[in-house]
């Protein structure tokens, strides 16, 4: 018992490890702003959340405004469409999410755009805006501005011909699915076992039947125990000899598939934190997603 | 341990030639290992037709994002034609690689097949060559530089650059994932019953330099 506790902490650990490794670590999704570098004054903090806020609540799109202090070595670019599918910006359905990414450590910024956006806020407006809005007040040191200005011009193209779309949360049924499968075979069990035991002691008490019951049980017992020891070998093999292949790997993932395996989506959607903004409530993402739409520029 | 089921053994056949009924009870174990070991092979079971149809939607991702980058080429050639005439050997190699993109017979079952694959491969990449060439050339047109179309057609095309970067980087996790389960053990024996037709997929090579789409800057 002892060991198959150290096994399962194990597990647990190397699965947090290969999360950790595959991704860039993310600030926590504090509100619709997240100003991890401090560009901004409180006073304009909350006039941008309670701005983006209206904004979602007309649209349904969410707009998240995040300066970061270390983009940790990745290109704007790859930091900034991980970071959208882990905090899962935007709705499930649409993903019609959209991120100001402020970098000011590496000088860049970048307008990350979500699949269900790329066709409003085009990689074309997006740079127009951060050539002509953003980078000029950028360069006289002004971020504040610029990041107001940004935000501006981001929400009146997406005023523009977006039709507003229901808000409705979509249940995550592959998880369901697994918990589903375990409860019918342990029912599946149940019933089993109380037929049969109905029937022996109906009919045949004998020793031999209390054997075949003892060994079905111990068959059944055994080969779970086996093939938990096997699955967690598997698994560790997995983690040791195909680097980031796991299930706990994150990085890339696909348009459709990232939506039922991704790690990130998990605590998009419920470890969003809550805004430490006065008279805001919490903030999480929808579950949207993105391909890399958007533009950069530095200054 | 093993004296105890040495001596079950022998009680059980002695048993079996008594007691009809005993036949029963054994067919009725083996009906619940069978039924208990399908279910528990049920999640490995749908996951890999699950994977396998993750990696045709990343495929198709990957698939599409080329197409627009190669839709966005003659745009940018007629363009950068009008200021840099004189550029002629850039521009033919930017046409010609988009040429035998448009061209190329993408088989169906080029997920599987190598060769299909690697062409697929050198063709894109060679395209995406010719291109980061070309955009190198233009920084000495600045009337170029400053044309709003040629601008609009960059922003466009660095874009779509990243949204390949993307697609592909996704295609290759996808893939990961799906040959790690019909290769490693239980997934190994599920696919050999189950989905015999299904095999490893092909991914894309870490060629040197080949491995990041070449990044296009403009600034």
């Amino acid at each position: 018992m002892r060991v198959m506790i150290k096994l399962g902490l194990g597990a647990a650990f190397l699965f947090w490890l290969g999360i950790v490794q595959a991704a860039p670590t993310f600030p926590p999704l504090s509100g619709r702003v997240v100003d991890e570098a401090n560009l901004l004054s409180p006073a304009t903090r909350e006039a941008i959340t309670a701005q983006l806020e209206a904004h979602e609540k007309a649209t349904t799109n969410q707009v998240v405004v995040v300066t970061v202090a270390d983009l940790q070595g990745y290109p704007i670019e790859d930091y900034g469409y991980q970071l959208g599918r882990h905090w899962g910006i935007g709705q499930a359905e649409h993903d019609n999410g959209v991120l100001l990414i402020v970098a000011p450590k590496e000088r860049k910024v970048r307008i990350e755009v979500g699949y269900g956006l790329e066709g409003t806020l085009t990689d074309a407006l997006s740079h127009d805006i951060i050539q002509n809005r953003i980078l000029p007040r950028f360069r006289k040191q002004q971020y504040e501005a610029g990041i107001i200005e940004g935000v501006n011009a981001i929400l009146a193209v997406l005023q523009g011909d977006y039709t507003p779309v229901s808000k409705k949360k979509v249940s995550n049924q592959s998880q369901n699915l697994h918990v589903g499968t375990f409860i019918s075979l342990f029912m599946f069990l149940l019933i089993v076992g109380e037929l049969s035991s109905m029937w022996l002691r109906g009919r045949l008490r004998s020793g031999l039947t209390l054997a075949a019951v003892a060994f079905i049980a111990g068959w059944i017992f055994i080969s779970m125990a086996v093939g938990f020891i096997l699955a967690m070998l598997v698994f560790l093999l997995h983690q040791f000899i195909g680097s980031g292949g796991g299930p706990g790997a994150s990085g890339g993932t696909g348009r459709h598939h990232h939506r039922y395996d991704y790690p990130g989506r998990g605590y998009g959607s419920y470890g969003g934190g809550y805004s430490s903004g006065g008279g805001f409530g919490g903030f999480s993402g929808g579950g949207g997603s993105f391909g890399g739409g958007g533009a950069s520029g530095g200054w | 341990m093993k004296d105890s089921s040495l001596t079950w053994t022998q009680q059980q056949i002695k048993h079996h030639r008594q007691d009809g009924k005993s036949g029963l009870m054994i067919l009725l174990g083996l009906v619940i290992i069978v039924v208990v070991i399908v279910a528990m092979l049920v999640p490995i079971i749908n996951k890999i037709p699950t994977q396998d149809e993750e990696v045709t939607a990343a495929w198709s991702q990957v698939t599409n994002q080329y197409q627009r980058r190669a839709d966005l080429v003659p745009n940018l050639v007629n363009t950068v034609k009008g200021y840099a005439k004189q550029e002629r050997e850039v521009l033919t190699q930017v046409v010609e690689a988009r040429a035998k993109v448009a061209q190329m017979q993408i088989p169906k079952d080029i997920l599987t097949n190598p060769n299909a694959f690697q062409a697929f491969q050198a063709n894109q990449d060679a395209l995406s060559s010719a291109l980061s060439r070309l955009l190198v050339v233009v920084e000495r047109y600045p009337d170029l530089k400053s044309n709003q179309n040629f601008l609009t057609l960059q922003s466009q095309l660095e874009g779509t650059e990243n949204r390949i970067a993307v697609a592909r980087r996704d295609y290759i996790e996808s893939v990961k994932r799906f040959n790690t389960t019909i290769r490693t053990i239980p997934g190994r024996w599920v696919r050999s019953i189950f989905y015999p037709e299904l095999t490893v997929k092909e991914n894309f090579t870490a060629a040197p330099g080949a491995e990041v789409v070449p990044q296009v800057k403009f600034d």
